[in-house]
């Protein structure tokens, strides 16, 4: 059980780095939406018996994370009439190098944080934390707004890893108005961007900067 | 029942409003939506009702010390708004007013929740309705703060959902059975030893860090304030007066919300600590930065940071603090409703917002400017004005709690950003106006209605603070007995 559950928290950390590494931004919204899915499919390793709320949820995040969000991603790329990040704030041998020291700082974080004997054993928390850095980072050092989305949906995955430590006793409820907030807030920001994109002619958050003391 | 209404009736104004087919008088719902939600909350004010054991929601007494006065800031800005719309036809009103009476719920609902995720799902909701607030410029620099609000308040809100878990898990390893309501954690985490306390600390100080920082970032506080001034020189005045009275008081809640809980698990020292520490630095910089502003806009979102500073050292000084610090969220954002809605006036008289491009506006916007000026004296704490009142009671509190050193940081920022106000508002009402300002001024009359509703917020600041009505103190009072329970 925990073995299959860290294999695939392991394959989440892992396209964490890819996605800092990588210059293309069609392969970061491939690597956020791969890792989307991944975590889609974890509440269903976690449940020991099949429960049908579990298993709309983790096919909504599925479907939200794998594919509405990345087609809408590809979209404005489309739009935008860009593929490639040029010139980011950090640069990506230092952010991956950055991503790698934040995974092993997460590991060695997550073995202080006491986690409950059920849960003993498994990567949840440091998988949880180093992805948070890693959108963070994502977040900050990139300039295009496409790559800072991808950062957000990137921390979000890890606070959804988080989340599902408490998916047991957490009502559903929440986690669907959690989910449904999240789907929303991409839209918003979604449309914010093509209005930038109208705004600017470019999708280069460097360009905004009237605003300043 | 009544609670639910506070809730439900903003929503039910917000459908109407997406249907109703009249641009023209679709403001006026408004009013009508603003005045039926003031009118409930007043009453809920005065008869509080039995608050419910286990319930998600409920008009317990910290919702009952501040929500009436965000209804009350929500009227008297939506009577504004109508005026407001009425000079912008160019720009479609549909998604404004739906946005405004959203807000209004998803405040409602912030304030009111009891329960942990609720608080952050609704938390969330406000957040993500303020950003067609913002752009309703629909300029480029309008498009920009959007862009720095959603990334700043999304990460913060991201930080504040991880803390959230934080402290559930917290629970769960404390042998909690899942319940996540304030009342059942605060109870749970009382008395805590053993195995259950060593499994839970580590987890409860993780939380307090995140949510402190995710809320703290909604309410403005430094170094997480770097969105406020980009909003609040951009968005319209009457978004800046709710975002400055309304969003950050909810997010005050939270902080107050949850601080109680980790207070009840032992952890009050560190809680005041790190709020005093957070607090003195929000005032710290907000003096620094008032010192160069050159926007009047944008100094109020200083202005704001500052006063979200004074919030922040209030919790963090027991009991009295706490009770002065909800005055001083009522005294605060009423004052700051008359301030926003004045520099609106006035920002619409100049045509600019530098002081390098306005001046005489004691020419241009006579009985705006008068306001403006009225109203800076009465936010850097000139009596009779609220903030005079609650802001003293903050400094006797630093004197009894923590000895002169609190208390002297305290009013150094004070005096500071009492220079980097005026220097700046003499600045844009003195001298003579600007030749592109005169013929400007010749659009703009300062009609009804928009100079009664800063009138009412300064009447209502100077009301609060000379005499406070007993209800309103009663109701702190209430609400710092379950915040800091004695000893």
């Amino acid at each position: 059980m925990t073995n299959s559950l860290n294999l695939f928290i392991g394959l989440a950390m892992g396209l964490n780095l890819l996605a800092l590494a990588s210059s293309r931004l069609p392969s970061v919204i491939r690597a956020a939406a791969l890792q989307g899915m991944v975590l889609g499919i974890l509440p269903l390793l976690l449940e020991h018996e099949f429960e049908w709320m579990v298993g709309v949820v983790a096919v909504c995040t599925i479907a939200v994370k794998g594919f509405v969000i990345p087609h809408l991603l590809r979209r404005a790329l489309r739009a935008a009439n860009i593929d490639r990040e040029v010139k980011p704030l950090i640069g990506f041998v230092p952010s991956l190098l950055l991503g790698a020291a934040a995974t092993i700082g997460a590991v060695a974080l997550g073995g202080v944080l006491p986690l409950r004997p059920e849960q003993a054993g498994s990567l949840l928390v440091p998988g949880s934390f180093a992805t948070v850095v890693g959108g963070f980072l994502m977040l900050m050092g990139r300039g295009k707004a496409i790559s800072q989305v991808c950062g957000y949906l990137i921390l979000e995955n890890g606070i959804y890893l988080f989340g599902l430590l408490l998916i047991n006793s957490t009502p559903l409820l929440v986690e669907a108005g959690i989910l449904l907030d999240l789907t929303v807030a991409v839209f918003v920001i979604g449309i914010i961007m093509d209005r930038i994109q109208k705004e600017f002619d470019s999708l280069d958050t460097n360009k905004l900067t009237t605003l300043h003391e | 029942m009544n609670e639910l209404a506070l809730i439900a009736l903003p929503l039910v104004f917000a459908a109407l409003s997406f249907v109703w087919p009249k641009e023209g008088t679709r403001p006026w719902l408004l009013p009508l939506a603003g005045g039926c939600h003031a009118a409930s909350a007043l009453w809920l004010l005065v008869h509080p009702p039995e608050p419910e054991a286990g319930a998600w929601f409920g008009f317990d007494p910290l919702a009952r010390a501040v929500l009436p006065m965000i209804s009350l800031l929500f009227f008297v800005c939506s009577i504004y708004a109508v005026a407001y719309l009425k000079l912008r036809p160019e720009r479609r009103n549909r998604l404004f007013v739906l946005a405004l009476l959203v807000l209004l719920g998803c405040l409602s609902l912030a304030i009111q929740a009891q329960h942990l995720g609720l608080l952050w799902v609704a938390a969330e909701a406000a957040t993500l309705m303020t950003v067609p607030l913002i752009h309703f410029n629909g300029t480029a620099r309008a498009f920009e703060a959007s862009w720095k609000y959603l990334l700043v308040g999304g990460t913060g809100i991201a930080l504040s959902l991880l803390g959230s878990f934080c402290l559930g898990y917290a629970s769960l390893n404390a042998g909690g059975n899942g319940d996540l309501t304030f009342h059942a954690l605060a109870a749970q985490f009382v008395h805590l030893s053993g195995d259950a306390a060593r499994y839970s600390h580590p987890w409860l100080l993780a939380a307090w860090v995140l949510l402190l920082a995710g809320y703290g970032t909604k309410m403005g506080l430094a170094p997480m304030h770097t969105w406020k001034p980009d909003v609040y020189g951009e968005a319209p005045g009457i978004v800046g007066a709710l975002l400055a009275g309304g969003t950050t008081t909810m997010a005050f809640v939270a902080v107050l919300r949850v601080k109680q809980v980790v207070d009840a698990a032992g952890g009050a020292e560190m809680t005041h600590r790190t709020l005093l520490a957070f607090g003195l630095f929000s005032m710290l910089v907000a003096a620094l930065f008032l010192l160069g502003a050159q926007d009047f806009k944008r100094m109020l979102a200083y202005s704001s940071i500052e006063h979200m500073g004074i919030l922040a050292v209030g919790a963090a000084l027991g009991g009295l603090g706490v009770w002065a610090a909800l005055f001083h969220v009522w005294t605060n954002s009423l004052t700051k409703g008359a301030l926003f809605l004045s520099a609106g006036n006035i920002r619409r008289a100049a045509g600019g917002r530098n002081v390098a491009e306005v001046s005489g506006m004691a020419w241009c916007a006579p009985l705006s400017a008068r306001m403006f000026v009225t109203g800076l004296f009465a936010i850097t704490a000139c009596p009779p004005f609220g903030p005079f009142f609650s802001e003293l009671l903050v400094v006797r509190a630093a004197f009894t709690a923590h000895g002169t050193f609190t208390a002297a940081a305290f009013l150094g920022c004070l005096l500071f950003a009492f220079f980097g106000l005026t220097r700046l508002v003499f600045a844009i009402v003195d001298g003579r106006p600007r030749a592109a300002a005169r013929t400007v001024a010749n659009r703009f009359r300062e009609t009804a209605g928009v100079i009664l509703p800063p009138l009412a917020f300064l009447g209502l600041s100077v009301w609060i603070g000379l005499a406070t009505p007993p209800v309103l103190s009663s109701a702190w009072t209430a609400a710092v007995k379950i915040l800091v329970p004695t000893p």
